[in-house]
C-alpha cells in the first residue's frame, strides 16, 4: 500500500460485511415465511424483513463502493485522500444512520415510524427500496456529498487516470439521481415513472460505471496488463452500458400507464443492455490471459472473473429473458422479476465489491500483496458455495416463476394468487435450501479472514 | 481490440453516445410527461385518492404486494383489486378484519387498525388506480 490514507477503507469493508451477512439472515427469514406463511407472525412481518433484506443489500454495497474509492482513488492519483478525518466522520455518521433506520423498521410499526419522522412534511417513504424516513435520505445526500467532496479533491490533485475519472462520473451519477427519490407527487403514474430514474438508472446505468472502473482496476492490478489497452476496453464498455441503458429504461414504462410507444422503446434498446455485460466478460477474461505476471491473490482473480461471468449471466440473460414486452406482459411482477433481481445484484455489485475487498484487504492488514495459501483456499470455497447457492436460488425462482406464469396468466383457467402459490410450494423449499448453503457459504467468507494469520504469504510458485 | 481504433475513440464515443441518448431520454420523458393526461386517469385524482396514497405508503403495502406489477411478490396483485373483488365495501372490510395474530400456517396480512376514513381513503386510492389506463396489464383478473 502506497498511501497510509488507504486506511480509512478497512473500517467500511468490515462494515459492509457485517451488514451483508445480516442481509442474508433476513433473507433466509423471508425464504421462510414463503413457505411457512406465519413464521415470525406479527413480530416480523414480511414487508418488514424484506425491507431490512433490500435496505441492508443497498447500504452494505454503499459502503463497499466507498471503501473501494477511498482505497483505490489514491492509489490511481498518487496522492493521499484529501482528508482521511472527513472519511472517518462519515463512516460512522452513515452506519448510525443506516443501524437506526433498520432498527427503526425492526421496532415500531412502519406508520408509527413514517409519524415520528414527519413523513407528511415531504412524504418520500413507502416506496420499493426507498423506504427509508426522508430525514434519512437527507443524511444520506449529506453523506454522499462529503464523500464525493473527498474523492474529488483527491482527484483533482493528483493523475488523473480514466478509471479515476469513470468511477466519479458514476459516482456522481449515483447521488444525483438518488435526489429523485424526493419527488413523490399523488400522481401514481408520475411517481412510478421517476422511481425507475433511482433505480433503473443506478444498476443499468451509472452503477455499471463503478463496475467498469472498480473491475478495470483489479485487473491492472493483478495482470499488469498495459493500462492504454483496459482503459479502451473501459471506455468502450461504458459507452455500450450508457447507450443502450439510458433510452433502456423504457422496459419499465411498458403497464404503469404510460404511453404505448415505450414497448418499442423499451424492447429494442433493453435487448442490447446484455452487450456491455457481454463485453465485461471478454474483456476479464482476455486480460488475464493476457497478463505480463502471475499474482499471487488467486482469490481476488477469482471473484474478478466469477463477477464478469455472473454479471453477464443475471443481468444480460436474465435481464434479457422477460425485457421483450411481449413477455414482459406475462411476467411482469412475478417470480422470474426476483430471480433476475437475484443473480444480477450478486453477479454484478455484490461480487465486485468482493474482488475489491478480496484484493485490498491483504493490504490493509499489512500483508504485502496477499494472503496465506490457506485463508486464500477457504475464501475461494466460500465463492464456489455462494455462486453456486446463487445460481440455484435463480433456478428454482425462474420454474416457480414459469409455472405461476402459465397457471395465473396464461392457462384456460386462470388461478387466484394465493393458490399458484400453495401450487409451487416446492420450489420454494429449494430455495429456501439453496439460501442455506448461500448463508454457509458466507460464514465460511468471513471465517477466511481468520484463517492463517500467522502463516507466511501465498508465493507464486518459482 | 485492433490497434486501429484508438482509446480516444472510445473516449469521443462514450461522451457523444451517453449525451445523445441521454437528451432523448428527456426528449421522451418530456413527451410522456405531457401525454399522461390521456391515461393517467388524473380527472378522478381527488384529495381522497391522494390520501390513500398516503395510507398506502405509510403502512407499506408495497413490501407484500405488486401494484401494476411492481413491489413485492409474497401476496396479490393489487392494481386491479378493485375489480377482482367488485367494490370498495369489500376492499374496505378484506382490510379491517385482517386477524391481529395472523391465520395459522397461512400468509399473513397485519391488522393495521385504521381508522374508517383511512380505509375509505385507500380503497378509494385502489380503485382509482384500477381506472388508469395500462395497456390492460394484467393479462387476466387474477393478476
Ligand atoms: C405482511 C404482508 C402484507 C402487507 C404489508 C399488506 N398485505 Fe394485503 N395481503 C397480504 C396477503 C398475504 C394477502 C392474501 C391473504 C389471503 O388470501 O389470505 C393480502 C390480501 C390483500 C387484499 C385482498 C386481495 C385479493 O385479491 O384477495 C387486499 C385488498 C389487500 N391485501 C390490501 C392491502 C393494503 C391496502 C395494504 C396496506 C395498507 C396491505 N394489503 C398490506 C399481505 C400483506
Ligand atoms: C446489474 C444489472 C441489473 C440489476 C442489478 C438488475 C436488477 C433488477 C431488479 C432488482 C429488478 C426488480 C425491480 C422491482 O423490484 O420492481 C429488475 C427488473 C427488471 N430488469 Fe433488471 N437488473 C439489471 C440489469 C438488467 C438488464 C441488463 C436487463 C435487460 C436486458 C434487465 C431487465 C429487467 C426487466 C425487464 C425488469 C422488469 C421485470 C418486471 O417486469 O417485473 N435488467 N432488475
Ligand atoms: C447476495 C445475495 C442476495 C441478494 C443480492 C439479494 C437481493 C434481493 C433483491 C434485489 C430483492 C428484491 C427483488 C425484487 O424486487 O425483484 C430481494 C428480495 C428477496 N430476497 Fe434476496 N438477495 C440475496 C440473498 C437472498 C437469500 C439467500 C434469500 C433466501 C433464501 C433471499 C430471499 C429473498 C426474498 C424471499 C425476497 C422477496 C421477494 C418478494 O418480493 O417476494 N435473498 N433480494
Ligand atoms: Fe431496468
Amino acid at each position: 500500500m502506497k498511501y497510509t490514507s488507504q486506511m480509512v477503507a478497512k473500517p467500511y469493508f468490515i462494515a459492509a460485511i457485517g451488514l451483508f451477512v445480516a442481509q442474508i439472515l433476513f433473507g433466509v427469514i423471508m425464504g421462510m415465511q414463503y413457505v411457512v406463511g406465519d413464521f415470525l407472525f406479527p413480530e416480523i412481518p414480511f414487508n418488514v424483513a424484506r425491507m431490512v433484506h433490500t435496505n441492508l443489500l443497498i447500504v452494505w454495497l454503499l459502503f463497499g463502493f466507498m471503501g473501494a474509492a477511498y482505497y483505490m482513488v489514491p492509489d490511481e492519483a498518487e496522492a493521499e485522500l484529501h482528508s482521511p478525518l472527513l472519511a472517518k466522520v462519515m463512516f460512522w455518521i452513515f452506519l448510525a444512520a443506516g443501524a437506526v433506520t433498520i432498527l427503526g423498521y425492526l421496532l415500531v410499526p412502519y406508520a408509527t415510524l413514517a409519524e415520528i419522522t414527519m413523513n407528511d412534511l415531504l412524504p418520500t417513504m413507502g416506496r420499493e427500496f426507498l423506504e427509508q424516513p426522508t430525514i434519512i435520505k437527507i443524511g444520506i445526500v449529506v453523506v454522499a456529498l462529503a464523500f464525493l467532496y473527498n474523492i474529488g479533491m483527491t482527484i483533482l490533485k493528483g493523475r488523473k487516470t480514466v478509471i479515476n475519472l469513470v468511477l466519479l462520473i458514476g459516482l456522481v451519477g449515483l447521488a444525483v439521481f438518488f435526489l429523485f427519490a424526493f419527488y413523490n407527487p399523488d400522481n401514481i403514474v408520475l411517481d412510478k415513472m421517476f422511481w425507475w430514474f433511482v433505480v433503473h438508472l443506478w444498476v443499468e446505468g451509472v452503477w455499471e460505471l463503478i463496475l467498469g472502473s472498480l473491475l478495470a482496476y483489479v485487473l491492472i492490478k493483478t495482470t499488469g496488463v498495459d493500462r492504454e489497452v483496459i482503459e479502451k476496453w473501459l471506455y468502450v464498455i461504458i459507452a455500450m452500458a450508457l447507450i443502450t441503458g439510458l433510452i433502456g429504461t423504457g422496459h419499465h414504462f411498458f403497464w404503469i400507464g404510460t404511453p404505448g410507444y415505450w414497448q418499442w422503446w423499451g424492447s429494442i434498446f433493453s435487448a442490447m443492455e446484455p452487450i456491455p455485460f457481454f463485453m465485461m466478460t471478454i474483456f476479464a477474461f482476455n486480460m488475464v490471459n493476457k497478463r505480463r505476471r502471475q499474482h499471487p491473490n488467486k482469490a481476488a482473480v477469482l471473484w474478478a472473473l466469477g463477477c464478469s461471468v455472473m454479471a453477464f449471466l443475471g443481468a444480460g440473460v436474465w435481464g434479457f429473458l422477460h425485457t421483450l414486452s411481449f413477455v414482459n406482459y406475462y411476467t411482469h411482477g412475478s417470480q422470474i422479476t426476483a430471480a433476475h433481481g437475484h443473480m444480477a445484484f450478486y453477479g454484478a455489485y455484490v461480487m465486485i465489491v468482493l474482488a475489491i475487498i478480496s484484493y485490498a484487504m491483504p493490504m490493509l492488514n499489512g500483508r504485502k500483496v496477499a494472503n496465506s495459501m490457506s485463508s486464500q483456499v477457504v475464501e475461494m470455497w466460500s465463492f464456489w458455495l455462494m455462486t453456486i447457492s446463487m445460481v440455484f436460488i435463480t433456478l428454482f425462482l425462474t420454474a416457480a416463476g414459469i409455472v405461476q406464469v402459465y397457471l395465473q396468466r396464461m392457462s384456460d383457467d386462470p388461478l387466484p394468487f394465493m393458490v399458484v402459490q400453495d401450487k409451487i410450494e416446492m420450489f420454494y423449499w429449494m430455495r429456501e435450501g439453496a439460501g442455506l448453503v448461500f448463508l454457509i457459504g458466507l460464514i465460511l467468507y468471513v471465517i477466511s479472514f481468520f484463517v492463517g494469520r500467522d502463516q507466511p504469504e501465498a508465493q507464486l510458485p518459482k | 481490440m485492433s490497434q486501429a481504433f484508438t482509446k480516444s475513440m472510445a473516449r469521443n464515443i462514450f461522451y457523444g453516445g451517453s449525451m445523445f441518448f441521454f437528451l432523448l431520454l428527456l426528449v421522451l420523458t418530456f413527451d410522456t410527461v405531457k401525454s399522461l393526461p390521456q391515461t393517467d386517469n388524473r380527472e378522478n385524482l381527488t384529495a381522497q385518492v391522494a390520501k390513500g396514497k398516503h395510507v398506502w405508503e405509510n403502512n407499506n403495502c408495497i413490501g407484500c404486494h405488486t401494484l401494476m406489477g411492481e413491489g413485492a411478490y409474497f401476496a396479490p396483485e393489487l392494481g386491479n383489486a378493485y375489480k377482482r373483488m367488485g367494490s370498495k365495501e369489500a376492499i374496505i372490510a378484506f382490510i379491517k378484519f385482517r386477524p391481529k395474530n395472523g391465520i395459522p400456517g397461512r400468509r399473513s396480512m397485519p391488522q393495521f387498525n385504521l381508522t374508517d376514513d383511512e380505509l375509505d381513503a385507500v380503497a378509494e386510492f385502489l380503485k382509482y388506480v384500477s381506472e388508469i389506463n395500462n395497456q390492460n396489464w394484467p393479462p387476466n383478473i387474477q393478476g
